[in-house]
């Protein structure tokens, strides 16, 4: 659905987009990933057209963006960082206006505007001043507007910032429910949110792209083996640790088990395996051998490390006078 | 072509939503209000004289009240156009609507004529205030109706190409204030520059008094339409809207 090939973006001093080249196929929803001033905003208004790229191609639905534009911009639906209301106008006339705009009229658009309005939850609102309305009501309406035109592709840039945590909910969750009929790209940077609803995560980092690849790909190439963290019943003192860390390593394809800490209700192991999963047998051993098991969990590398692990790879190293304070006493 | 009626409906319910179309409104019907009234009321005075001094002067309503009436309008015009067309772009700019035109199916050139029409259209409006003024005229005396009419149509050009102009210079800025200010200036400038012509006739004067957007309408209002006045305005409009989709294109690769 998408391809972008060397994609580059200079401005006079600084290069924003730096040879940037992914393919997103029909349904997926990829995220966007990467720090602020990354180049995801520049990206994205490089796929929408409303920028030129610099050097290198992109195509939507099969459309160069530089010599197609027209017909680009009436597959996509697009949300802005700030969502692009016209605060004198209420819901329903604003989104009136978007779907003329984007080539509806009639009846069809009167149905729209009202499969929209019941899709985004913003019905109720309808006939309110969008200049009045809540930020989550703002980010709802924009979405609205992204979907009016029931465009192949949509994408969104940042479409949770700004949100409480019940409305963010709301929002991951209407962005899900849209992936059967839609492309998406949306752009973040906040990890969970990529692990919550995107199948794919493209990131990048100073314009460049570090990493793309389907988020489980990613958690297992940067876990390898698997590590759990297991958590036995201890009242008092009553488990011998040392005991069950012995216990703990004979189970087959267990690696290294190393007791962490004590907390109130247990005592708590972390254990790595040789090779493969191995939480099954992790649990039978700890119920044979007459415990509790209180929890037990794969201590999954977060996308937070991943994405740490994989943009300071290339960051360059601090300079000097850093290190020397990070070393304690200067030397003289 | 529809996009542009899409976009004009759009501006011009947006001047009405606001204050500003009324407050434009009801400050220009004022400010004409009284010019008309101090026309008519010096029209009157000279009546009665002629006659007290027994000699019979020449009286023409088309000459003494409709010509410098018109003339006053062109003039009032200036002060108001750069408050018409301050936010045409800035405002779009500032928060960040213009993202959604220019990522929508819709030509530059379509957005720029929607918003310069809906621009001519408040005008118009204004004008139209104006001749309900004339209107008595008719009521109660006799005047020709043709330089009348001439007089309105070079008023909507000369607005046109002063609006043309208004709404490139508000693509230049974010900030409504100055796309207004600067417009404002601009508009002053391209009338005050005529002046040279009255006292030198160097080429640089007359090449300068060529460029005044009120020299231009003193043939339209004397009720003559003169092509190379026609020929100036519509060079303004056109050189202005050029201008503008430059400028809109300039803003993607720049921004």
């Amino acid at each position: 659905m998408i391809q972008v090939k060397e994609l580059t973006k200079r401005y006079a001093h600084t290069t924003a987009v730096d040879h940037i080249s992914f393919e997103v196929q029909k349904g997926e929803i990829v995220g966007f990933l990467g720090p602020n001033g990354a180049g995801k905003t520049t990206t994205m208004r490089m796929l929408t057209c409303f920028l030129p790229p610099s050097s290198g191609t992109a195509r939507v639905a099969d459309f160069d963006v530089l010599e197609q534009p027209l017909e680009v911009k009436k597959r996509i639906g697009y949300l802005p960082e700030t969502p692009p209301l016209y605060p004198e106008m209420d819901t329903a006339e604003y989104l009136t206006f978007v779907g003329r705009l984007k080539g509806l009229s009639g009846d069809e658009l009167r149905r729209r505007v009202d499969f929209v309005c019941e899709r985004c939850a913003i019905a109720d609102v309808k006939k309110k001043i969008l200049g009045k309305l809540s930020k989550g009501y703002r980010q709802r309406v924009g979405l609205a507007q992204a979907i009016i035109h029931n465009p192949a592709v949509l994408i969104l840039d940042e479409p949770t910032a700004g949100l409480d945590p019940k409305q963010i909910n709301e929002t991951r969750d209407l962005i899900k429910s849209l992936a059967g009929d839609h492309t998406i790209i949306l752009s973040t940077h906040i990890l969970p949110e990529v692990e919550q609803t995107c199948q794919k995560v493209i990131i990048i980092n100073r314009g460049k792209l570090v990493a793309t690849d389907s988020v489980h790909n990613l958690q297992s190439r940067a876990r390898g083996a698997e590590t759990l963290l297991v958590e036995i019943a201890s009242r008092n003192g009553s488990l011998d640790v040392e005991k069950a860390q012995q216990r703990l390593r004979q189970v087959s394809g267990v690696g290294s088990v190393a007791f962490k800490e004590n907390c109130g209700s247990g005592s708590i192991f972390e254990i790595e395996s040789a090779a493969g999963f191995v939480r099954g047998d992790v649990a039978r051993a700890v119920v044979q051998a007459g415990w509790e098991l209180n929890e037990l969990r794969p201590a999954a590398m977060s996308l937070e490390e991943i994405f740490l692990q994989l943009t300071e790879a290339d960051a360059p190293p601090p300079p000097p006078e850093l290190e020397e304070v990070m070393a304690g006493e200067p030397k003289k | 072509m529809r996009n542009v009626w899409i976009i004009f409906r759009k501006e011009l319910r947006s001047y009405f939503v606001s204050p500003i179309a009324y407050l434009l409104l009801t400050m220009f019907a004022l400010i004409f209000g009284f010019f008309f009234w101090n026309a008519l009321g010096y029209f009157v005075f000279m009546g009665i004289e002629s006659q007290m001094r027994g000699q019979t002067f020449p009286m023409n309503i088309n000459e003494q009240i409709i010509r410098p009436l018109l003339t006053n309008i062109s003039v009032t015009g200036l002060f108001f156009i750069p408050i018409i067309t301050m936010r045409l772009f800035a405002e779009e700019k500032r928060t960040g609507t213009i993202e959604l035109l220019a990522t929508s199916p819709v030509r530059d050139v379509e957005i720029i004529l929607g918003k310069w029409l809906a621009a001519v259209a408040l005008y118009g409006c204004m004008l139209f205030f104006t001749a309900i003024n004339f209107a008595f005229l008719f009521r109660y005396g006799n005047p020709d109706w043709k330089p009348l009419a001439i007089g309105y149509l070079g008023l909507l050009l000369q607005a046109g190409g002063l609006l043309a102009v208004g709404t490139f210079i508000s693509t230049l800025t974010k900030n409504q204030i100055i796309a207004g200010a600067t417009t404002f200036g601009v508009c002053l400038l391209l009338w005050v520059v005529g002046w040279v012509g009255g006292y030198e006739t160097a080429t640089w004067a007359v090449v300068l008094s060529y460029m005044s957007v009120i020299t231009h309408f003193e043939s339209f209002a004397r009720g003559v339409i003169n092509s190379k006045d026609a020929v100036f305005y519509l060079t303004l409009i056109f050189l202005g809207l050029f201008f503008t989709t430059r400028s809109m294109e300039s803003l993607r690769w720049r921004s």
